[in-house]
């Protein structure tokens, strides 16, 4: 098993997973005729018999510079992907069932543009067209399938070229270190109560009416937009959030505890990440507790991120 | 964004942007077949091709495969009606113009399209059945251009068509060199392979084996050029200028036809003055070599009869190169067979009681003579001078005793009237004569200094036997048109006469222009038409390959078109912006220290990188710290002064760790 990998490594002319930018050398890139090629082929030959047969010379030199023409566009196929430099880019995290953008960028320092560069991702049969103008770059993202948690890793991509006549296919394999994070499906289920629980000391001080006004302060990029003051952003630029009294009451512990062990630990993970986007909208404060992890709570963005990363990398044991 | 979701060329559609090229390769290619044939098929494809057009402009009203079967099938009983078969060169090609139109309208995708462009092809190839001219030739390569860029635009659907076009016509010049070894080395085959239908060779002109009134004035309307000759030294005077075909023996009194010569050795003609020539000879789809009286020596595989012709044992059905040497004025042949004699004797009976009348009378008053034969000859040589007769390319017509009514009633003819006339006389008069047609002059291309014949010099003469001497040509036509010989035909006819337009006088310029153009397609029709295995075995000896037999031929193209896809890819993959001088230093500079164990990380910056580097390596600490700003500098900067990359070479060529 292990010899048909290095073997497979060895023949593909790399080992996976390649770090940072690929060229493709000429000795990376494959070449055989397209079908379209079998059939210029015999296209060719009948054409030849006839010229032969009429003893044309016209018919000879047309058959010939079609031949020829033929090979400067194997050459020019070969061409279209050799030296291409490929980049793999950031990938978002997603959740579970939708699909992942692995951004790729293709870096052609040639003189000459590379039109149609089909790329596909072998696995998931995910494909995108791109075309790199001479002497530029271009991005591009294929949109892989994220079935499961965890971490997703991008794999083999093949990169296929016809161009510029379509008489022969050359193709590339690349497998760039680029891995996407892909949280737990995120299961809509109503949140626990903000249990009153032990660590925060009970009900503090403005512990009723959690919706008064109890002023302004400067706008921070993790607060809700439904905090915003919008009716003085309208009259000055400045942005502001609305503060509320009793805020810091309504802290919420998502724990892994609370959701139904009947269900599995998928779903309970599942059922915790629909817990943390309930609880980012609600703007609440929220911790995460997992067996072996505690999140101290927080809010906004980073807290969301952190949270939806625990769950996303939790090991049961 | 610059990517877009691909779709396979299977389901791609057909755009407007792929239709205009993929169009004008077909009707380029079309065009000289719709106007060779029968007037609706050319309309009917050019519905078909706009129907198709108007198809994609307006999305998605093809026809349903039945209308198109309904369309195709009357289409090929319009072909039957028209040419009464579906087989053969001219119904096959009207054919396949109508499957052109209706594979367009049956193409929906891209594949199809393909489809369509190889069809392209095929229709370009079957015009040179019909003519190899240059300018068909320019015409085809115009197709395949077009062709070629709808392809290229199939494969690439969303590059701006002009840069497609652009990428085509680089791929037809690339594909020059390859071309032109591949002309040169592939083997040669001498076809055909396989039977060819009937009317393969319709439509080649030139003279045939029989000769009766109007045959030859017919063909001397025409411009076409029969053979071109190039002679090594001086050109012979013009009225020595008598090019020998076909020898006709038998009368019946209307037409003469030829004999029944069998093979003979060539007898090296004594006296005379010799020449040295070649003779590219248009096909005429008969065996005929011809050749200036008399020949001295046959090209290879050609046979001599015993009639003085020169013939190949195949029709020349393509253009042939030949070199010949001939002895102008040389001394007749006495030698002859008896049977040969005999038949050059024989008439019908009961024609032209008048010419034998007079020909019995120049018999009997040079009875008591010592040469007997040549008083006759005299006598009759005499008799044409004196009539005066006249020449016209628009002999009136003869009825039964056509010898009789060209020399006493019309008085006028050309020269199948004389030289039958001639040959008549002397038969009733009891001397051997035969009728030999051929050509007789030809003029002189400025330009390139070569002979030129064409069908309008065609001629028909005779030779009569004189015992103890041979052989004698005598021209009837010159001894009553003294000028036709020097002049040309331009001057001897009458002046009301059709000429072909060449001959006309006042058209000087047009002569001029003319010349210039035949030099040309001389020299397209030796090297390109005219190459044939016999000219690829003179290339290969004068490179050096003696006797090379196909595989040492396949073998050398091979190897140098393995030599020309390498030197492409070279070329191709050499194409790369050049790093910059700065960059190739500091790349130096890395390796140099990933020598020493600092190798810098994919992410890390020039700055970062010298700062780990002079950490971890302090005796070069400060060169490593220069190093590093300068690289920052010409790299980042807005000036780049050579003097710092000068340091900076110099910095990474001396660095020392200690």
């Amino acid at each position: 098993m292990a010899l048909r990998v290095e073997l497979k490594n060895w023949f593909y002319g790399f080992t996976p997973p390649e770090q940072g930018a690929i060229v493709l050398g000429h000795r990376r890139v494959y070449i055989v005729p397209s079908r379209l090629g079998l059939l210029f082929g015999a296209a060719l030959a009948i054409l030849l018999v006839g010229s032969i047969n009429y003893a044309l010379s016209l018919g000879f030199a047309l058959t010939f510079l079609l031949a020829g023409m033929g090979l400067a566009g194997m050459v020019q196929t070969a061409r279209n992907l050799a030296q291409l430099e490929v980049r793999a880019g950031r990938a978002d995290p997603v959740f579970a069932g939708e699909a992942a953008q692995f951004r790729l960028g293709l870096v052609n320092s040639a003189r000459h543009d590379r039109p149609e560069i089909l790329l596909r991702h072998l696995a998931s049969g995910a494909q995108r067209t791109a075309d790199v103008g001479a002497a530029s770059s271009a991005e591009t993202a294929l949109a892989v399938p994220a079935a499961r948690r965890g971490w997703l890793p991008l794999g083999r991509v093949m990169l296929e070229t016809r161009f510029p006549l379509g008489l022969f296919r050359a193709w590339s394999y690349v497998e760039p270190d680029s891995r996407c994070l892909v949280y737990p499906r995120p299961e809509p289920g109503a949140l626990p109560p903000p249990a009153p629980s032990a660590q925060t000391g009970g009900v503090r001080a403005h512990a009723q009416g959690s919706d008064d006004f109890s002023g302004l302060r400067a706008y921070q990029p993790s607060d809700s937009p439904r905090h915003v003051a919008w009716k003085s952003v309208a009259r000055s630029d400045l942005m502001l959030t609305k503060q509320f009294a009793g805020e810091a009451v309504a802290e919420l512990w998502l724990d892994l505890q609370d959701a139904p062990a009947s269900l599995g630990i998928e779903r309970r993970l599942s059922r915790l990440a629909g817990w943390v986007l309930a609880a980012e909208r609600a703007g609440a404060r929220y911790g995460l507790r997992l067996p072996g992890a505690v999140l101290e709570p927080g809010r906004g963005e980073a807290q969301r991120a952190a949270c939806l990363e625990a769950l996303a990398l939790f090991e049961a044991r | 964004m610059n990517s877009a979701p691909s779709l396979a060329p299977e389901i791609r559609p057909i755009a407007g942007r792929d239709l205009i090229p993929l169009l004008a390769g077909l009707a380029i290619a079309v065009a000289p077949h719709a106007l060779r044939s029968a007037w609706w098929l050319g309309v009917l494809t050019l519905a078909l091709y706009l129907w198709r057009a108007a198809a994609t402009s307006r999305r998605g009203i093809l026809p349903s495969s039945g209308l198109l079967l309904a369309v195709a099938a009357f289409a090929v009983l319009g072909v039957w009606l028209e040419y009464r078969a579906l087989f053969g060169r001219t119904p096959g090609i009207a054919l396949l113009v109508l499957f052109s139109g209706l594979k367009l309208l049956e193409s929906r995708n891209q594949r199809d399209a393909a489809a369509v462009v190889f069809l392209t092809w095929f229709l370009a190839i079957t015009n040179f059945l019909y003519t190899q001219s240059i300018p068909t030739a320019l015409g085809m390569c115009a197709a395949v251009a077009a062709s070629v860029a709808a392809l290229v635009g199939f494969a690439a659907p969303r590059r701006a068509p002009r840069a497609n076009l652009r990428t085509a016509a680089l791929l037809l010049a690339q594909a020059l060199p390859a071309a032109a070894l591949l002309f040169m080395l592939f083997p040669r085959i001498q076809g055909p392979l396989w039977g060819l239908p009937q009317d393969a060779y319709a439509g080649l002109s030139g003279l045939s084996d029989s000769m009766a009134p109007g045959n030859i004035s017919r063909l001397t309307l025409s411009d076409a050029i029969a053979f071109r000759v190039e002679f090594e030294r001086e050109t012979p005077r013009r009225r020595l200028l008598y090019w020998r075909g076909p020898v006709l023996w038998d009368f019946d009194g209307r037409t003469w036809r030829l004999g029944s010569p069998g093979f003979a050795e060539l007898a090296p003609p004594r006296g005379g003055a010799r020449h040295d020539y070649a003779v590219l000879l248009e096909a005429h789809n008969r065996n005929w070599l011809f050749a200036l009286e008399t020949p001295a020596s046959l090209p290879p595989r050609a046979r001599y009869l015993d009639d003085g012709q020169i013939v190949t044992l195949a029709p020349l059905r393509t253009r042939t190169r030949y070199e010949m040497t001939s002895v102008t004025e040389a001394e007749p042949d006495a030698r002859e067979e008896a049977h040969n004699l005999r038949r050059a004797l024989r008439l019908p009976p009961g024609f032209n009681p008048r010419a034998r009348a007079l020909a019995r009378s120049w018999r009997e008053s040079s009875q008591n003579e010592p040469a007997a034969d040549a008083g006759v000859l005299a006598r009759a040589i005499e008799f044409f001078r004196r009539e005066r007769l006249q020449y016209t390319t628009e002999p009136p017509l003869l009825g039964r005793d056509a010898v009789d009514e060209f020399l006493y009633e019309t008085r006028a003819g050309f020269c199948e009237h004389f030289s039958s006339a001639f040959a008549f006389l002397m038969r009733a008069a009891g001397i051997p004569a035969r009728v030999v047609t051929g050509y007789q002059g030809g003029d002189l291309n400025p330009v390139d200094g070569k002979f030129t014949v064409r069908q309008s010099d065609a001629h028909a003469w005779t030779e009569v036997y004189i015992r103890d001497r041979g052989w004698i040509r005598v021209d009837p036509t010159a001894l009553s048109v003294p000028g036709r010989l020097d002049a040309g035909m331009a001057r001897a006819v009458r002046a009301e006469d059709p000429l072909p337009l060449l001959l006309r006088p006042e058209l000087e310029w047009l002569r001029e222009l003319r010349y210039n153009w035949e030099a040309l397609t001389h020299q397209w029709n030796l090297w390109v038409l005219g190459y044939n295995p016999e000219r690829q075995r003179e290339l290969m000896s004068w490179i050096g390959m003696r006797d090379a037999d196909w595989l040492e031929l396949a073998s050398t193209l091979f190897a140098l078109l393995g030599a020309f896809v390498a030197a492409l890819l070279l070329w191709s993959l050499g194409r790369f912006a050049r790093p910059d001088p700065a960059q190739a230093t500091w790349e130096l500079f890395c390796r140099k220290l990933r020598a020493r164990g600092v190798a810098r990380a994919p992410h890390e910056g020039p700055r970062d990188y010298s700062e780990r580097a002079a950490g971890a390596l302090p005796a070069a600490g400060e060169a490593i710290h220069r190093i590093g700003a300068l690289y920052i500098a010409l790299r980042y900067g807005r000036a780049r002064p050579p003097a710092a990359l000068a340091e900076l070479r110099r910095r990474v060529r001396e660095l020392q760790f200690g």
